[in-house]
Order: C-alpha cells, then sequence, then structure tokens
C-alpha cells in the first residue's frame, strides 16, 4: 500500500508499503478427542470494512483445519501453497498428511521467507495419530508449539487471559463446552476490538467429521 | 515504545451493589528491569474515594501530591467532602491545564458519594478527558487484557464479595499476559461502613 | 499561566511546565523508535441538518483509543445554551472542555446583555479560540440551534474555518453520513421525517466506519422545545454470554487484609411506631 511519510522538515516522500493489517481474530482448544477453532468474519482495513463475511479456517484434511489471518493477500497465498504442497503429499504417499506434519510443513513455508515474510498469523488444530485434539500457534516466520489453547489475531491480547483463567488449571472441557466458551470469548472480544465482529465461524474437528457452525456478532 | 510503558502497570476499578472496587499492580520497573515490586498506584483520597494511576511512575507521585494539595485546599474552603464526580472535575481541570505538556498517566477513580453513598466510577486520559461509566474501567500496559476480562467476568448488582472475586480475577489474569506489570496487587473494596484492603498473591516474575 | 509552585492555585488557561521536560523525553524516546502517547479521540460520526421548525442534531456513541473501544456510551452531544447544542468529534478531552468554555463565557454573556445567546455568537466564539490555537485543539464541531433568526447550523473544524450549511456530517464516519444526507435531504421537511433521515446517516456512520458504533443520540431543537433524546436507538445491544464464568470466592489467594472501618456520626434517628392492634 503506498504511503506518505513527512519528515521534519516537511518533505514528503512516497514509499511503497508491501503489508497492510486486515483485521481478524482466531482461537482454538485441543480436546481429548476433538480439535475446536473460531474466528470472526469481519475482513477490515484501517476505518473500513471490506467483507463481513470472510472464511478464516480452511479445511486442510479430514483431521486438520487451518486458521489464518493478518494481510489478506498473504494468507490466501500461504493457503493456496499449503493446499497443493498437502495435495501433492497425499498423491505421492498414498495417504493423508497428519496435522503434525502439515504444522512442520507450514513452519518450513513461513521460514522459507525469513526475509521477507508472510504477514500471517496461523493456527493449525485436528487430531494428531493417536486421536488426540493437537493446536499448533505460528508466529509469522515459523516459530511454532503444540498448546492446549492460543489465541492470534487483533483481540488475542483480550481472549488469552481469559482462557488462561478459564482452562489453566488443566480442565477438559467437553466439545459443547468449549464451544459455548469459544462463542462466549468472541462476544467480549466484539465488544471492545473494533477489528472483531459480525459473526464467529466455529469448526469442530473430531474422528467422525469436520462440522462447522456460525453465530452472529455485533455488526458496528 | 510509549512513554506510557517506561515504568509499567495496571489500574483498573469496578462498580457493584452499593459499592465499588478499585485496584492496582504493584510493579515498579524501568522498562523490562524490575526495580520495586511494592510500588502502590492506587492511594486514598477520603474516607469512601480513591484514584489510581498508570503511566510514567514519576508523574503518577507528582500528580497525586498536587491532587491532594488542591483536595485539601477544597475541603478546608468548603467544611466537606468532596463529592467523586467534582473530584473527577478536579482531575480532569488539573490534567487540561497541561493540554500541551502533560502528564504522562491514566487516572481511574472510584468511591461512593458522601451523603447518598451512590456508586461511582470514571477513568480519564492524559489530558483528561473524563468518561464515566456504569460497569468498569481499566488503565495501563494491560488495558487490552483487563478489558477482555472485565466484560466476561463483570455483570450488573454484584455483591461486595463477589465484586471482589470478580476484580482479583480480572486483574490477576490480566498482568499474567504483560511483562509490564505484576509483582503483587492489592485491591480496594470500598462500602457504605467499611473499606477492605487486601493483598493478593501473584506471579513475580 | 503557569502557577510558580505547587502550592499556589491555578489561574486558569493553559500551563506548560511540563513541556520543557516533555521535549526532552520525547527525544531521547524518539531514538528508540517510540512515540509519544495518544490522547483518547471520539473517531465519531456526527450530523446535523435543518428542517421546517428547527434543527436536529446526531451523534453516535462510541468512543476510541486506537482500535479498543475505550466508551460504549459516550455522549458527544454537548450543551451550549438551553438554545443551541453542539455535536463534537476529534480529541475527546477537547471538544468536552472547548464546549463547556464556551457554553460558560456564552451565558456570561447572554446575562451580560440580557439577551438569548444566538448560534453566531457562539460560533464566533468557537472559532476565534480554535484559531487563536492553530489547530493544536482537535475539535471538530457540529453547532446548531434556533434563535431571533430562525434555526441555524454551523461546521467548525480545528484550524477554525466554518460553514454555515442545511446539512453537515463530521468525524471518521462522515463521508458515509454524508452519502446518506445528499441522498434524501429535501428543504423543509418535518420532524419526524428529519429525525428518521439523521437516525440513517448515524446508523450507515455506525456501521461502515470501524470508529464510529453502538447507540445513536439525537437532539431536536426547536423555537419552544428541546428533545434531547438519549439514546434514540440502541443500534447495537450488548451481546449475551451463555456460561457462567464466576469464580468462586476465594479463588483469589489473599496475603493480608486490612479493613478500615468508616464510623457515622448519626445525626437524627426517627423510629415511626404503627399502630397494628
Amino acid at each position: 500500500m503506498p504511503t506518505v511519510m513527512e519528515d521534519c522538515v516537511g518533505a514528503i516522500q512516497h514509499r511503497f508499503s508491501p503489508y497492510s493489517f486486515n483485521g481478524g481474530t482466531l482461537l482454538a482448544f485441543a480436546g481429548s478427542d476433538f480439535a475446536l477453532l473460531a474466528a470472526d468474519s469481519r475482513l477490515s482495513e484501517g476505518f473500513g470494512i471490506h467483507n463481513r463475511n470472510a472464511a478464516r479456517l480452511h479445511k486442510l484434511s479430514e483431521s486438520c483445519v487451518l486458521a489464518c489471518c493478518g494481510f489478506q493477500g498473504d494468507c490466501l497465498s500461504l493457503l493456496r501453497i499449503l493446499e497443493a504442497r498437502v495435495k501433492m503429499y497425499k498423491q505421492t504417499h498414498q495417504r493423508p498428511m497428519t496435522c503434525p506434519a502439515i504444522a512442520s510443513l507450514l513452519s518450513q513455508l513461513l521460514y522459507s521467507h525469513r526475509f521477507f515474510p508472510y504477514y500471517c498469523y496461523c493456527l493449525i488444530a485436528g487430531l494428531d495419530s493417536q486421536g488426540q485434539g493437537a493446536v499448533f500457534s505460528f508466529d509469522p516466520v515459523g516459530s511454532y508449539e503444540r498448546v492446549p489453547f492460543s489465541s492470534l489475531g487483533s483481540a488475542s491480547a483480550q481472549l488469552q487471559p481469559l482462557l488462561d483463567s478459564q482452562l489453566s488449571s488443566g480442565v477438559q472441557l467437553s466439545a459443547s463446552q468449549a464451544e459455548q466458551l469459544a462463542r462466549d470469548v468472541f462476544v467480549s472480544a466484539a465488544e471492545r476490538d473494533v477489528y472483531t465482529g459480525d459473526s464467529v465461524q466455529v469448526c469442530l474437528v473430531s474422528s467422525v467429521e469436520v462440522h462447522r457452525d456460525s453465530h452472529s456478532l455485533r455488526k458496528d | 515504545m510509549s512513554i506510557m510503558s517506561y515504568n509499567g502497570g495496571a489500574v483498573l476499578a469496578m462498580r457493584g451493589k452499593n459499592c465499588v472496587a478499585i485496584g492496582g499492580d504493584l510493579r515498579f520497573g524501568v522498562q523490562a528491569q524490575m526495580v520495586s515490586s511494592s510500588f502502590e498506584k492506587v492511594f486514598s483520597m477520603g474516607d469512601h474515594l480513591y484514584i489510581g494511576m498508570a503511566g510514567l511512575a514519576s508523574d503518577v507521585q507528582t500528580v497525586h501530591e498536587r491532587l491532594k494539595f488542591r483536595l485539601n485546599l477544597y475541603e478546608l474552603r468548603e467544611g466537606r467532602s468532596i463529592k467523586p464526580n467534582t473530584f473527577m472535575s478536579m482531575v480532569s481541570n488539573l490534567l487540561y491545564e497541561r493540554r500541551f505538556g502533560p502528564y504522562y498517566i491514566d487516572p481511574v477513580i472510584a468511591g461512593l458519594d458522601p451523603i447518598t453513598f451512590k456508586p461511582f466510577i470514571c477513568s480519564l486520559d492524559l489530558i483528561g478527558c473524563p468518561m464515566v461509566t456504569e460497569d468498569f474501567v481499566v488503565s495501563g500496559t494491560c488495558a487490552e487484557q483487563m478489558f477482555g476480562m472485565c466484560e466476561t467476568l463483570w455483570e450488573p448488582d454484584l455483591e461486595p464479595e463477589e465484586l471482589f472475586e470478580a476484580i482479583s480475577q480480572a486483574l490477576l489474569s490480566a498482568v499474567n499476559r504483560d511483562a509490564l506489570s505484576g509483582s503483587g496487587a492489592v485491591i480496594h473494596l470500598i462500602e457504605k461502613d467499611k473499606v477492605t484492603t487486601r493483598v493478593l498473591k501473584t506471579r513475580l516474575d | 499561566m503557569a502557577s510558580v509552585s505547587a502550592f499556589e492555585l491555578p489561574r486558569g488557561g493553559f500551563c506548560f511546565d511540563n513541556c520543557r521536560r516533555n521535549g526532552m523525553l520525547g527525544a531521547e524516546l524518539a531514538k528508540h523508535g517510540a512515540k509519544l502517547p495518544k490522547a483518547r479521540k471520539t473517531g465519531t460520526t456526527i450530523a446535523g441538518l435543518i428542517f421546517k421548525d428547527g434543527v436536529v442534531l446526531g451523534a453516535d456513541t462510541r468512543a476510541t483509543e486506537d482500535t479498543i473501544v475505550a466508551d460504549k456510551n459516550c455522549q458527544k452531544i454537548h450543551f451550549i445554551a438551553p438554545n443551541i447544542y453542539c455535536c463534537g468529534a476529534g480529541t475527546a478531552a477537547d471538544t468536552e472542555i472547548t464546549t463547556q468554555m464556551i457554553s460558560s463565557n456564552l451565558e456570561l454573556h447572554s446575562l451580560s446583555t440580557g439577551r438569548k445567546a444566538r448560534v453566531a455568537t457562539a460560533c464566533c466564539m468557537l472559532k476565534q479560540m480554535l484559531f487563536r490555537y492553530q489547530g493544536h485543539i482537535g475539535a471538530s464541531l457540529v453547532l446548531g440551534g434556533v434563535d431571533i433568526s430562525g434555526p441555524s447550523l454551523y461546521s467548525i473544524h480545528p484550524h477554525g474555518s466554518t460553514d454555515k450549511l442545511p446539512f453537515v456530517t463530521l468525524g471518521s464516519g462522515s463521508l458515509a453520513a454524508m452519502a446518506v444526507f445528499e441522498d434524501r435531504y429535501k428543504i423543509n421537511m418535518e420532524e419526524e421525517e428529519a429525525k428518521a433521515l439523521v437516525r440513517d446517516a448515524i446508523a450507515s456512520g455506525i456501521f461502515n466506519d470501524l470508529g464510529s458504533g453502538s447507540n445513536i443520540d439525537i437532539c431536536v431543537i426547536t423555537r419552544d422545545k428541546i428533545d434531547y433524546l438519549r439514546p434514540y436507538e440502541e443500534a447495537n445491544k450488548k451481546g449475551d454470554r451463555k456460561g457462567n464464568y464466576r469464580n468462586k470466592a476465594g479463588t483469589a489467594t489473599i496475603l493480608s487484609e486490612k479493613i478500615k472501618p468508616i464510623s457515622f456520626d448519626i445525626l437524627e434517628e426517627t423510629v415511626q411506631t404503627m399502630d397494628t392492634s
């Protein structure tokens, strides 16, 4: 995006800034036999809304879903490459890629752009080879970690302490409890963060299916 | 890094049923370096009136002293306790006077009206824009975290002990996700007949 | 005037005590790439229009600090005089205090002249004050009222320029609101139609501009009455949560506790006995 920068003597420099921030908040929980992801659907820039129904949860396989926000252009590009690599793996090895393997692949993809990074905050959630819920949380240059729960994006600072207080004492949530908590924390985030709103998409990954649901949020 | 997060710190206040609570952390640091874990940012301004200030530590102390001086003069002149709303105007005037050379603080006021005991909470920005709310106010380096906590934990008409639990959890969970605040916390629970001051146990890292 | 010592009460006006220090702090911090803190903004949609019998002013109720909503229900339509109100956008403290100050000066003015204040006078006082500070006081205002010369409406910009117009919008959502006005404004509208149009203009700002949000406030000023409708409409309901997140008592560990009892002086006690036989 072109930006105009004024220095102290008033000279105007025109510069190209390759990134912009399009908002969005992501959340994921790992349960004993499921993983739950949630993301809002508002795509915005500056003080404007581009899309009230943007998709941030992308199914990569029967047991793995990617949630992605940040700069939308990078997110789309990264998703396209990742989907292609997952498909190539499946065709080469005649079996679907596991969730931890996809996480490792994503880390390498992100780090390969170390000096001109994809401006993307990613969460990968799904089931591992033992059928347990797994959540992997990434930074834009590929550092990643397997965590029991995580939130990323514009309202992550608001969600994270709340998740800590509800989940840190090792509470195991059921899928329906996790869904309710995800919905409620997004209701809170939409109250205070201008980049979070419109609706929250929830995605439950279990051994049976990848189930999607959506609930409306504030529109202002 | 901004001057507001040079020393770190967090303050919040919540309104309950016939009571208010105000709390703050105890950290005093210089950027990431810890200096003290007993730096109080919430000050008593009368029987039922407290002010908390987050921001540059030297300004927190200076503004506290200037306010105390103005308040003492007011109470000597008027011969009565100040109303929280009037006190808010006093803080607002002090800060807006310095519109073009501000004190780097974000104050939060909590109190009960000295006559009617009606609960009152408000916050101001660094140039003294007053904001009175019915629920909660936050300020400091982990304001976002506190907003997230308070939005979920606060409910209307909390009883004093419920209010204490809500504000404590909001403050503790929020400072645990902020490197620049924490190291202990103090909560003042202000009721009609008493003020309960409790020091909370927190992580010290 | 700057007060010389802490032991002197302020004499009114701005005080520049901290400027030297802040300048040095700012220069030091700039080396580390730090910015000076921003004040709370209203990031607003405000609008006003003239109809058959008077003026309708409208505003949203969101105040923001960067991308966080600081206040969900703030009051942006300020009182100036009994027949004049003023919507404010920009730096929240500036709009709040500028309108307060002009309001009290205008009251003194109308007391000394013995006449009802005129909107043009308020406009003149505001623009002179803002021009004096060369735009450093960041207040954008929509001033409206009804006086001896009928209804009038002004927009005032931070540098002190003013416009006298039949319909105006200001703030970050002004384009969204102006689109509605340009489409549907007519001269000599009826009150209900005018209110509905202002409502739609503000709602368009609320839903399309991220800096504006929450409720719609409307103030209708006519020759013989003021209708301050706050809120006129709750455009956005607070979301409801299904779960219960209350903590059990004793979840937080208390290290020490001190209770300060506040004694009461009971000045009078009356017990009324009832005849219950």
